[in-house]
C-alpha cells in the first residue's frame, strides 16, 4: 500500500512527540537549561536592573540558540542506533516529509516552550516591556529555524560517536543570520521601531529553510549514513 | 557531445603528470609576481595622505581576503562536482583547499588586526567584513572538522561537500545580515570603507599581487592535491612505479 | 527462459575507501526460493543484503527486480521488501504494539499488531513499554513484522539472534508459509535451517580470499 506524503509526515510527527512524551524529562532538559543558565547572567555580569535590560533580548535569543542546539543532536541519533534511520531510509516514500514531520516534532518540543516560558526570562532580566511581544514572535518564527539548520548539522554528524562538538561547529555558522534578525526585532520593539521588518526577514528565512533544508537533510542522511 | 576530456579531468594520473609539468613555471611566475608587487608596493607605492606607510598591509590583506572568499566557493564547487558525477579527484581538490582556505582566511584577519592597530587605535572591532571574515573562518572550520571526523572517507568526503554547498547558500544570507547588523550598530568614529578610488599608483601594486596570490594559490592547491593523490592512490601500480623511481634516482645519487 | 526472476544480480561489486569489499555475480532469487546467505564473520553477509535493500548502493553492478534495474523501479522494488537486521528498529519506549502499528507505515490497526504478537509468543506483553522486554522478545517485536507485511521479498540479517529454540521453529514456519504462498526469502544466519529446498550462497570476502590466495 502506497503512504501518501502527507502521510509520512504525520506518522513521524506523532511518533516522535509520542517518544518525547515518554521521556518528558529528556524532553524538557532543553527547556530547563535555558531558564538555569539564565540565572547565570545576573550573577556574572551584574544584578543591576538597568544593565541586564540592555543585554537581555541578546542574552535570551543567544540561550534559546544554545537550547536548540544541544537538543538538535538527538535528532536523528536515537534512529541511527536503533536501526530506524536504516529503515526510513529504505521505506518506499520521499524522505522529505517524513524528515519535515521530525523536525516539526522537535520544534514543538523544544521551540515552541522556549518561546512559551521566554516571557519569564524577560522578566528575570528585567526586559523592558516594550521587547515582550517581538521576543515571542521572533522566538516563535527563529527556533523553527534553528531547529531546520539544526537538523542539517545533526544530519551530517549522525553516524559519529561523539557527533554533539561537531554538530555545534557545523552550524553555529549557519545560525548567525537568525540570531541577528532575532536581536534585533526585541531591540527594535524595546526602540519602539517597527519591530515587524526584521520579524519578517526571519519569517523569509524560514520559509526558505522550510523548503530547502528538508532536501539536504534527506541527501545527507542518504550519503553519510552509509558507515 | 564528447565527454572524454571531462573524464580525463577526473583522473588522478592525470592530474598528477599534468602538474608535474606545469607546476615549475606557475610557482616561478607565482615567485616573479609575488616579488614584483611586495618591492613595487612596499618600497615605491606612495604613502596614504591620512593613513601613511601603514596602509601597505592592504598589499597582504586585500589578496588573502579575496582568495579566502574564493577558496570557500573553489570548495564547495569541487564538493559539488564529487557529489554529481562522484569524481575522486573533484574531493581531493576539496580536501586540499579547506586548510588552504582557513590559512588565508585567517591571514586576512591577521592583517586585518595589524592594520586595524594603527588606524583605528584597537586590533579587533566588530566591523562588518571583520565580522563576515571571521563566519567564514568558522565555515572553514566546520569542513575541516567534519571531513577527519569520518572513519569512512568516503563519508567525510560526502559530508563536507554537503557542508561546503551548504555554506554557500548562507554566505551571501550571512554577508547581507552581518552588513546590515553592522549598520544598526555603527558608531560613527569607525570608518572602515577603504578610500573609494585608490591613487593608480597605489592600485597597480595592488593588481599585481593579487595575480601573485592567485598563482600561488595554484600552486598550493596543487601540491596539497598531489599529496592527497598520492596518499589515497598509494595502492595503485602507478604510484608504485614513482615510488621505485624516485628511490632507484636517490640511490643512484648517492653513489 | 520464463518468467524474469524475482532478483537477479549482475556483477555486483562494492568497495569502502578503495578496498573490494564483496563481489558478487550470478546471484538470483524466485519465487518460492529461500537463499541462505553463508560466510565467515567479515564475510560481507550484511553488506550483500544492505546492497540487496538500497541502504548501500554498489559502484558496480546491477540488481534487476523482475528483468528490471531497482534504480528504476525504486519505489516498486522498496514497496515489495522487507527488510529485518541486525538493529531492530524497536523503540524502547514504545509497547509491542506501538512499535509494530508505526512499523507498519500505513497503519494497519491495533487488532491484526496484537494478534501478530500474539502469534508469535508476545501474548500479554503487547502493552508494556518494550524496554521492560528481554532481549529475545524485542527481538520478537521486530519480528513481528513479517506477519503484518505483504512485501514478497524478505531480507532477514541473523534473524535468530537471541532467539529461543521455540522461537527459531516459529520463525522458519513463518519463512515457509511464506515461500508457499509465492514469496522469497534471503536469510543469513550460521544456523542451519530445518527447512527443505533452501539454497546455500557462499561468501568468500574479497579481503578473505586475498589472505588465503
Amino acid at each position: 500500500m502506497r503512504s501518501s506524503a502527507s502521510n509520512g509526515f504525520c506518522a513521524y510527527l506523532r511518533r516522535d512527540l509520542r517518544l518525547s512524551h515518554r521521556r518528558l524529562g529528556e524532553a524538557a532538559s532543553p527547556l530547563i537549561f535555558f531558564i538555569m543558565v539564565s540565572t547565570l547572567v545576573p550573577l556574572g555580569i551584574t544584578p543591576d536592573p538597568a544593565s541586564l535590560a540592555l543585554v537581555a533580548s541578546g542574552i535570551i535569543w543567544v540561550l534559546a540558540l544554545l537550547a536548540t542546539m544541544l537538543s538538535a543532536n538527538d535528532l536523528f541519533a536515537g534512529d541511527y542506533q536503533d536501526g530506524s534511520l536504516e529503515q526510513l531510509l529504505i521505506s518506499p516514500q520521499v524522505l522529505v516529509m517524513p524528515v519535515l514531520g521530525k523536525v516539526t516534532a522537535h520544534w514543538l518540543v523544544t521551540g515552541l516552550p522556549l518561546t512559551i516560558v521566554s516571557p519569564l526570562l524577560g522578566l528575570m532580566l528585567s526586559l523592558p516591556e516594550a521587547g515582550y511581544l517581538p521576543m515571542m514572535a521572533s522566538l516563535a518564527l527563529g527556533t523553527a529555524c534553528l531547529s531546520l539548520l539544526g537538523a542539517v548539522g545533526a544530519a551530517l554528524t549522525v553516524s559519529l560517536q561523539k557527533g554533539g562538538m561537531m554538530l555545534a561547529l557545523v552550524v553555529m555558522p549557519l545560525y548567525m543570520p537568525v540570531i541577528i534578525f532575532g536581536g534585533a526585532t526585541v531591540q527594535f520593539g524595546i526602540d519602539g521601531l517597527a519591530w515587524t521588518g526584521p520579524l519578517a526577514i526571519l519569517g523569509a528565512m524560514l520559509a526558505a529553510a522550510i523548503a530547502l533544508c528538508p532536501l539536504a537533510i534527506a541527501g545527507v542522511l542518504r550519503l553519510t549514513s552509509i558507515n | 557531445m564528447n565527454w572524454t576530456w571531462f573524464y580525463r579531468l577526473g583522473s588522478p594520473l592525470w592530474f598528477y603528470q599534468t602538474t608535474t609539468r606545469w607546476l615549475p613555471w606557475l610557482s616561478l611566475l607565482a615567485i616573479v609576481l609575488l616579488s614584483t608587487g611586495l618591492i613595487w608596493g612596499l618600497g615605491f607605492a606612495p604613502q596614504d595622505a591620512k593613513q601613511g606607510n601603514s596602509f601597505r598591509i592592504i598589499y597582504l590583506h586585500v589578496p588573502t581576503s579575496f582568495l579566502a572568499l574564493a577558496g570557500y566557493f573553489l570548495m564547495a564547487a569541487a564538493g559539488a562536482i564529487g557529489l554529481i558525477w562522484k569524481m575522486k579527484l573533484s574531493y581531493m581538490i576539496m580536501k586540499s583547499a579547506a586548510p588552504i582556505g582557513a590559512a588565508l582566511t585567517f591571514l586576512a584577519l591577521f592583517t586585518g588586526a595589524v592594520w586595524g592597530k594603527p588606524t583605528w587605535g584597537s586590533y579587533w572591532v566588530w566591523d562588518a567584513r571583520i565580522t563576515s571574515m571571521l563566519i567564514l573562518l568558522f565555515l572553514y572550520f566546520g569542513v575541516l572538522a567534519l571531513q577527519y571526523a569520518f572513519h569512512n572517507e568516503e563519508a567525510g568526503n560526502k559530508a563536507s561537500a554537503v557542508l561546503a554547498l551548504v555554506g554557500t547558500v548562507n554566505i551571501p544570507i550571512i554577508y547581507k545580515s552581518v552588513d546590515w547588523w553592522y549598520t544598526l550598530h555603527q558608531p560613527s568614529t569607525i570608518k572602515l570603507t577603504s578610500a573609494p578610488s585608490m591613487h593608480p599608483d597605489m592600485f597597480q601594486p595592488l593588481l599585481v599581487m593579487i595575480l601573485g596570490f592567485y598563482c600561488f594559490y595554484v600552486v598550493a592547491l596543487c601540491l596539497f592535491t598531489r599529496v592527497e593523490i598520492l596518499r589515497r592512490e598509494r595502492k595503485t601500480t602507478w604510484v608504485g612505479e614513482l615510488a621505485a623511481r624516485s628511490s632507484y634516482e636517490v640511490e643512484s645519487d648517492k653513489k | 527462459m520464463g518468467n524474469p526472476s524475482l532478483i537477479k544480480i549482475e556483477n555486483l561489486r562494492f568497495e569502502r575507501d578503495d578496498t573490494a569489499v564483496i563481489s558478487c555475480d550470478n546471484l538470483y532469487l524466485d519465487a518460492g526460493d529461500i537463499l541462505q546467505v553463508e560466510g565467515p564473520n567479515g564475510s560481507g553477509k550484511t553488506t550483500l543484503l544492505r546492497l540487496l535493500t538500497t541502504a548501500l548502493q554498489a559502484r558496480e553492478g546491477t540488481i534487476l527486480y523482475c528483468g528490471k534495474s531497482i534504480a528504476e523501479c525504486r519505489f516498486e522494488y522498496l514497496s515489495d521488501i522487507l527488510f529485518i537486521g541486525h538493529q531492530s528498529a524497536v523503540k524502547l519506549t514504545l509497547t509491542a504494539e506501538e512499535n509494530l502499528d508505526w512499523m507498519a507505515s500505513s497503519g494497519i490497526g491495533s487488532s491484526s499488531a496484537v494478534k501478530a504478537l500474539e502469534s508469535l509468543g508476545l501474548a500479554g506483553y503487547t502493552d508494556i513499554p518494550c524496554y521492560k522486554l528481554s532481549a529475545g522478545q524485542q527481538r520478537r517485536v521486530a519480528l513481528a513484522r513479517l506477519l503484518i507485511s505483504d512485501a514478497r521479498i524478505w531480507y532477514l540479517d541473523e534473524p535468530f539472534t537471541a532467539i529461543d529454540r521455540d522461537g527459531v521453529r516459529l520463525l522458519e514456519r513463518c519463512m515457509k508459509d511464506h515461500v508457499s504462498s509465492g514469496g522469497a526469502v534471503v536469510v543469513s544466519t550460521h544456523q542451519d535451517l530445518d527447512l527443505q529446498g533452501v539454497r546455500h550462497y557462499p561468501m568468500l570476502g574479497e579481503s578473505l580470499l586475498r589472505a588465503y590466495s
